[in-house]
């Protein structure tokens, strides 16, 4: 009986210790972010990484998310006469939600992971005490710049995978359902509102932040060589991942919720 | 003695949980000297060496630097006292995103604000300092030997013209001939600049002919302290087995964590 109560114990200690160590992480982050010095160079580089160089995975993810789900809508809103909402349908679902999640996973995988491998392979061969015996705060050098690289970049990312998301519903309704093509392109302005793209967008930033955040952190707590790096990547792409379900339900209760 | 010591180390305990590394650390090292703290494996000398950088914090005790108390100090003054730093890593820690020549100079840009192209000349100046070509500063570290990184590391830790100079395990992983030769450019570098150094090695050899004292670190404390030529005949019998490199003695190697 002790032998249980001892286990539920350390796993909550063990819980509680690392919600603590996160917070502290996240507030000393936070810090650095506004505060200068400044590396507007590492930002840069950083912004070009998450941002640029994200584009054709998410790009790709997001045309057949917007194919499929004209696709999908098409044939499940033919059962009651209703294939004209399918324009309608891929604008909003697009802008409110899979446009932000989809590339919000697909950039946890491609840059969460790589944060964490890279801040972590610097952990274990020492580079981050380099960093602090040259006069260098890691937080300001390494954490600070992928932070609000994550969070100024991803709102641009999702507003391009919502534009590519509608061309990739346009070509399946226009060209294999057979709409009019301005019939199509009315349909999706007209009942879109500006809340539409404004809540995804700002998924979209809480995304980046939570991101760059998960693999920083996840990052800099690694130890114990490849194996810790590995560890740490892992971790880094599903917190992020689960974080970014769990903060797309709140901001979606946040805006629409009544 | 008018001026204070250098580093000065008091009562210094780390215990990581249960198990206490440092157990009351008192060593002193005198305005441009050497001392070399010698020990074995897990005997807590890179914990020291941390202490005294910041990296980690101790329980109890005081380390002075300059006089200047050093525990639990506002960062600020932290970053203040750090800037007197040089230090160099056991694995080199070079930055391997960086170039060579940004690895030298990066505490110049970056700590010291100062331009690239002066710092660059630094750079290039002290990588010929330890023996290398102004071409090596255009590689990056992943494409160097060993003994280089080694070199590149002793560089970027001179670059800055500190006041102290730590050695993590300088010759660790390099063949005889490259450790005599890393150990006759730290000679020199701390002469140039004229730098206190404190190291810490297990290598008796690099611990000879880079110091002026040696300090043998066992289970935490300092079992033996004085001038490197009386290590041959300190009288103390873990010092002997150490130096001698023999299995048999006072020092039992603990084979169970």
């Amino acid at each position: 009986m002790t032998d249980v109560l001892a286990r539920i114990g350390r796993v909550l200690l063990a819980f509680l210790a690392h919600t603590g160590r996160l917070s502290a992480f996240t507030a000393t982050a936070v810090s650095h972010v506004v505060r200068p010095p400044f590396y507007p160079r590492l930002i840069l580089r950083e912004m070009v990484e998450i941002g640029y160089f994200s584009l054709p995975v998410v790009g790709l993810t997001a045309i057949f998310s917007g194919m499929v789900l004209a696709l999908q809508s098409y044939t499940g809103f033919a059962r009651f006469s209703a294939e004209g909402a399918v324009a309608t349908v891929v604008v909003l679902s697009m802008t409110r939600e899979l446009g932000p999640v989809l590339a919000g996973l697909m950039v946890a995988g491609r840059i969460g992971a790589s944060m964490a491998a890279e801040i972590g392979t610097m952990r274990v061969t020492e580079q981050i005490d380099a960093l602090t015996t040259l006069s260098t705060n890691p937080f300001k050098y390494l954490v600070a710049p992928r932070i609000l690289a994550g969070t100024l970049m991803l709102p641009f990312l999702v507003l391009i995978a919502d534009i590519i998301g509608v061309f990739g519903g346009y070509i399946v309704g226009v060209y294999k359902l057979g709409f009019n093509s301005a019939t199509y392109i009315s349909r999706t302005w007209e009942y879109l509102m500006p809340l539409d793209v404004i809540s995804g967008l700002t998924k979209a930033s809480v995304f980046g932040f939570l991101i760059t955040l998960m693999g920083c952190y996840n990052g800099y707590y690694s130890k114990g060589g490849a194996q810790g790096v590995g560890a740490a990547t892992t971790n880094a792409v599903v917190s992020a991942a689960i974080m970014i379900l769990v903060f797309n339900y709140v901001i979606t209760a946040m805006f629409f919720g009544k | 003695m008018t001026a204070p010591a250098k580093i000065e180390l008091t009562g210094v305990h780390k215990a990581f949980g249960a198990k206490v590394v440092l157990d009351g650390i008192d060593l002193s090292v005198a305005r441009g000297e050497s001392v070399v703290v010698i020990g074995g494996s897990g005997t807590g000398k890179s914990v020291m060496l941390k202490c005294i950088l910041g990296l980690l914090r101790p329980e109890t005790g005081s380390i002075r630097i300059d006089g200047e108390e050093v525990v639990g100090v506002k960062a600020k003054d932290r970053d203040r006292v750090m800037r007197k730093f040089g230090m160099l890593f056991q694995g080199g820690a070079l930055f391997d995103s960086l170039k060579v020549w940004e690895n030298v100079a990066f505490g110049l840009i970056q700590g010291q604000k100062m331009d690239r192209a002066t710092a660059r000349d630094i750079a290039i100046e002290k990588l010929a300092q330890v023996g290398l070509a102004a071409s090596s500063g255009e590689l990056f570290p992943a494409e160097l030997s060993g003994g280089m990184q080694k070199r590149v590391s002793l560089a970027r830790a001179i670059a800055t013209s500190p006041e102290i100079i730590f050695f993590d395990e300088p010759t660790t992983g390099l063949d005889p001939i490259m450790a005599d030769v890393i150990n006759d450019l730290i000679v020199k570098c701390c002469k140039e600049v004229g730098a206190t150094a404190l190291s810490i090695t297990h290598d008796m050899a690099s611990a000879r002919k880079i110091a002026d004292r040696i300090a043998m670190l066992y289970k935490g404390r300092l079992i033996w302290v004085g001038p490197a030529k009386d290590i041959d005949h300190s009288g103390n019998e873990f010092v002997d087995q150490f130096i001698h490199g023999r299995a048999v003695g006072p020092i039992t190697m603990e084979l169970r964590a």
